[in-house]
Formats: C-alpha cells, sequence, structure tokens
C-alpha cells in the first residue's frame, strides 16, 4: 500500500503554484499527481517521494493536507487489462473512490487507486495474483 | 387622499398636547402593569407624576431589543394573556425570539395606521390589492392584510414563494396594488417582463418595505411596472408595517405621530438631535395596550423633518434610511445578525468558527454567501465529504437564520484577520 498526500486548494489564482513552491522548497519530489475540481475548490492528490514531510511543510504552510492510503497497481499496457482490474473488485463488492495513473516509461501502466476497502481489496488482489506497490517500490520504478 | 384628515393634519400644538397626554397615561400605566418600567423607574427614584407633558420624555429610560429578549417570552406584556388576540414574533440572535403580543385595539390601531399608509399610496376600497408578504409570525404579511382591509380593498393574501401565480393573478385579478419587499417588487417585474405580461397588468401601486431601499430603486421600480412605489416602514417591537410611510411627494416618511413618538438620538450621547440632522431613531408607542414600549431604540439611522407637508399632512417625516447603528443585516426581508452565524459554526466541528458573510443582490433578489474555513483536523479528501460538510454547514445556517445561504468552505487561515473589530460582512447592495 502506498500513502497518498492530499491538499485541499481553494479555486484561487496561483494557489496550485504555492503547493508546489512548498513542496520543490523541501526538496520532496511529485511521481503522480491529480487534480479534482468543483466549482469552488479542488483537490491535489499527490503521489511523493516523501508523503509525511509533505504533510508536514504543507501543514506547517496552512494548508489542509491529509495522508490516505491508497493501492498503486502495476498493469499491463494492453486493452483490457484495467477492466479485468476492476472486475476482480467489483465482485468483491469494493467500490473505488477515485482513480489516476501513474505514468512510466516502459511496457506496464500503472493506477492509483483508492478503495472503499483499501486493505481487503490489497488481500483480494494479492490472491488474485495481482500486487501492490508501496511508495518504496514506486521509488524504484 | 388621506385617510384620517383630524389625525395627519391636526396642528403640531394639538399634537403635541395630545402626545403630551398620552404619554402622561402611558406612563402611568406602564408603571403599574409592568414590573420592568416599575423597577427601572424606581432605581432611577422617578414617579409616574414626573412626567407632565411629551417634553419630559427624555427623562425616561430607554428600552432595547435585549430587553425584549431578557424578558422572552411575555415579560413586558401589560395585559394577562386573556387580553391578547394576537402573537408575533422575529428572529432573535440567540434563538430566543422577540415577541409581541396585541389586544384587539392594539389591531385596530394597527390597521388604522397602514389604512393611513396605503392611502398615501393612493389605495382605495377599489383596488384589488396584492399582499406578498410572508404571513405567520412575521407581521408583514398579516399586517399589510389588515389595512388593506381596513380600507375596503379587495385584498389578495398571496404570501411569498410562488411567483409565477403571483404574476397569474395580477393580471386575471386585475390587481392594481401590491405590498411586498422592494426587492421582491423588482423581482416580480422580471417575472412579468419573461412571461410577456408587462402591458398586460392593471397595477398602478405599490407599498414596500420589510427591507431598505434607495430613491434609485423607487424610481427603477416605478418605471419599470408604470406605478407609484412607497415606503412603508415599520418594526414588530412597535407594531409591525404602518408606523411610518412616504406620501405622493415622497419627501421622507409620515410617522403616525398620535400613536408612535419618534426621537432622534445622538449616537454616542443618546440625547435628542436638533431637526434635520442624523440620529438613531427611537419610538414610545403612545397608545399600545399589549406590550408597550418606552423610547425603544430602532437601531436605525435617520433625520427627521417637521415641517408641513405638501401634501397637507403635518406629521413629522423622517428621511429614509442611512444604516444601522449595530450589525443587523436584512436579508430578503429576514433580520440577521451576524452573531446568529457564529453560533450556528460553532456546532459544527469540521469547520473553523471563522466566517465571512458576503451579501449581494444579484437578479434583485437578495444573496447570501458564507466563506468558512475549513478545520484541518477534520479534512477528507474526497468530494462528497466536503459536499456533505457543505450541507451540513448549509443546514446549521439555514435553522439558525430561517434562510439559505450559499456554503463556500475555504482554505484555513485564509479569511481576513482583523486587529479591532471584527468584520465579518461584506454588503455589496448599495441599499443605504
Amino acid at each position: 500500500m502506498a500513502k497518498q498526500l492530499s491538499v485541499f486548494i481553494e479555486n484561487r489564482k496561483g494557489r496550485l503554484g504555492e503547493v508546489l513552491s512548498v513542496l520543490k522548497k523541501n526538496e520532496v519530489n511529485i511521481l503522480s499527481l491529480s487534480l479534482a475540481d468543483t466549482t469552488e475548490y479542488g483537490l491535489l492528490r499527490l503521489i511523493v517521494n516523501n508523503p509525511e514531510k509533505g504533510k508536514e511543510k504543507l501543514s506547517a504552510e496552512g494548508f489542509s493536507t491529509m495522508l490516505t492510503k491508497v493501492l498503486v497497481i502495476k498493469i499491463e499496457h494492453k486493452v483490457g487489462s484495467l477492466q479485468m482490474l476492476l472486475d476482480t473488485l467489483s465482485k468483491n463488492d469494493i467500490n473505488i473512490e477515485y482513480m489516476y495513473g501513474l505514468s512510466t516509461e516502459g511496457t506496464n501502466a500503472f493506477v492509483v487507486l483508492k478503495a472503499s476497502n483499501p486493505e481487503l481489496a490489497e488481500k483480494i488482489l494479492g490472491e488474485s495474483g495481482i500486487n501492490t506497490l508501496t511508495t518504496e517500490d514506486i521509488l524504484k520504478l | 387622499m388621506i385617510w384620517n384628515e383630524t389625525k395627519e393634519c391636526m396642528s403640531r400644538d394639538e399634537l403635541t398636547n395630545l402626545q403630551s397626554a398620552r404619554l402622561v397615561k402611558l406612563v402611568d400605566y406602564v408603571y403599574h402593569n409592568v414590573e420592568f418600567y416599575r423597577r427601572k423607574m424606581q432605581n432611577i427614584g422617578m414617579l409616574p407624576s414626573d412626567i407632565k407633558s411629551i417634553e419630559d420624555i427624555t427623562k425616561l429610560p430607554f428600552t432595547t431589543k435585549d430587553d425584549l429578549r431578557d424578558n422572552y417570552p411575555f415579560g413586558l406584556f401589560a395585559v394577562p394573556n386573556s387580553q391578547i388576540v394576537r402573537i408575533h414574533a422575529s428572529s432573535g440572535t440567540t434563538g430566543k425570539a422577540t415577541v409581541v403580543g396585541y389586544t384587539r385595539r392594539d389591531l385596530d390601531v394597527w390597521n388604522e395606521c397602514v389604512a393611513r399608509c396605503m392611502t398615501m399610496a393612493g389605495i382605495t376600497k377599489d383596488d384589488v390589492v396584492q399582499v406578498a408578504y410572508g404571513y405567520g409570525l412575521f407581521t408583514g404579511g398579516l399586517g399589510a392584510h389588515g389595512g388593506a382591509e381596513k380600507i375596503g380593498a379587495t385584498v389578495v393574501p398571496m404570501s411569498t414563494g410562488n411567483s409565477k401565480k403571483l404574476t397569474t393573478m395580477m393580471v386575471d385579478f386585475g390587481a392594481t396594488a401590491i405590498a411586498c419587499t422592494p426587492s421582491y417588487l423588482l423581482y416580480i417585474s422580471e417575472v412579468l417582463e419573461q412571461e410577456g405580461l408587462i402591458d398586460k397588468i392593471k397595477l398602478k401601486s405599490a407599498v414596500c418595505g420589510a427591507e431598505p431601499w434607495t430613491e434609485k430603486m423607487r424610481e427603477e421600480l416605478e418605471s419599470r411596472l408604470h406605478i407609484t412605489a412607497h415606503d412603508i416602514y415599520g418594526l414588530s417591537e412597535i407594531m409591525g408595517p404602518g408606523v411610518a410611510c412616504d406620501c405622493a411627494f415622497h419627501k421622507g416618511l409620515h410617522v403616525c405621530e398620535d400613536h408612535f413618538y419618534p426621537e432622534i438620538l445622538d449616537t454616542k450621547t443618546l440625547t435628542p438631535v436638533k431637526e434635520g440632522e442624523l440620529g438613531e431613531l427611537a419610538f414610545t408607542t403612545l397608545t399600545k395596550e399589549g406590550i408597550p414600549l418606552i423610547r425603544y431604540r430602532t437601531k436605525d439611522l435617520t433625520s427627521i423633518d417637521y415641517s408641513k407637508c405638501e401634501c397637507g399632512r403635518t406629521s413629522a417625516r423622517i428621511s429614509r434610511f442611512k444604516g444601522r447603528v449595530d450589525d443587523m443585516l436584512i436579508i430578503r426581508g429576514v433580520n440577521i445578525f451576524p452573531s446568529q452565524v457564529e453560533a450556528a459554526l460553532v456546532e459544527v466541528n469540521e469547520v473553523a468558527p471563522h466566517y465571512m458573510m458576503i451579501v449581494d443582490r444579484v437578479n434583485n433578489l437578495d444573496t447570501l454567501e458564507i466563506q468558512v474555513e475549513m478545520n484541518p483536523d477534520y479534512f477528507v479528501d474526497e468530494i462528497k465529504g466536503l459536499e456533505k460538510l457543505t450541507q451540513k454547514v448549509g443546514h446549521v445556517i439555514n435553522q439558525a437564520l430561517g434562510i439559505n445561504a450559499k456554503i463556500k468552505i475555504v482554505e484555513p487561515m485564509t479569511l481576513k484577520r482583523s486587529e479591532g473589530k471584527a468584520v465579518h460582512v461584506i454588503d455589496n447592495r448599495k441599499i443605504y
């Protein structure tokens, strides 16, 4: 399981830039990100090399942040592989709260997903021979 | 047309004599029937006999909204409930409403005053009057209703909330007058335009109140609807709508002075200011039986003109309101204090009690946005969680204020902090 760093951002000019600048100053590297937007605010979800440090530094600057357990899963870069993964979860009544991709080079793709029950999802995927990655694993990619 | 020429056009000397006689009677009445006033007078070593004429009024203590709240619900009533025939109430800052009670005679006086105001607006028994104030605890609906009935007009008790029905009936019934808030009337004019009904209405007059508005707004209403629009003023503590209204000359609002004695007070010293100078308006209810009030501070800022009006009335005229002494807002006709928002937000752990109220007027309807800071300890990183939080805050605000507000969750520590008096309101409406 990996830890995702989530940040609440108001829809206001330059606010995303300020988050990135705090991360840069503290040498927290972003491996993947997703930005969910509504009319009033955005939710920035980040996979970083050091989520704890990222949270600490952003919170100190007054941002609302939290760490969330997410599953990072390697899938083959081929038609239908994502659907197979989702089928496995769906059969076991696990919902996906949200999901985004993790970009890497090569033949494999990675998805980051927040499951309704992360522990159970990890176990079920493991039993189906699908491994999930930790932050450390991601750093080695 | 003047509804009650005897009272509305009596000479200033005669009026002063009438006010003096009524004040002497009132002070004796409250001393013997309202413990609150008896104590207040005893505390300053005063007896009813010390009040000999209206000029002695400055010797009397003031009454405030807090006094009504502290004596909730019926503590300031001068008669037993067997003589009270009607209760009205307005929202309070701390959940407790301000409650007022009327005897049958109070209702008669109220109807008389509203009848005078509606006559100032040119309304007669031949008119069809739509009353589009809310009916209920709020005094607007039933107050306007009673006055219009007293005149003998055909009253259509629309209440608020269904603009399409209102405009349809305005055309079908041939309504010639309407009583509602000025912002609601502006909205109605737009609905009429959209529905292509503007040339089909017979409206000629409007009596608008329950919220402050400007001369510019009056001009706009008059030109859009081809009517004359009049400003009716009142507050439930004193009576309800009908305390004052402007006549066809629109040079201030004629106060029903034989029933409500107005004073304009210096906001710092609370002593009377000179004629024409700006100050806080206070009223003494000269004839009220249910809940008579002495020198009730309205917190509204205005000035007074005692000269005879071109219309023939001699009653004093107060100018359009220039603002408030306190931080009360009137949004969609509802009185709102920022402290109500604060008290409501304290109940929601997920947000910090820092807030900013942004009041505006969009398409002629008041809007209220409340920005509130998220409490970082309760942050959730899912949109549905944040939406749930927004709904929760919206619900407690609605419970507290009685109106819906748009809730905007903002980042912690981002709302402006002030070192002096906190600024919690940005009002972009330009209503004063």
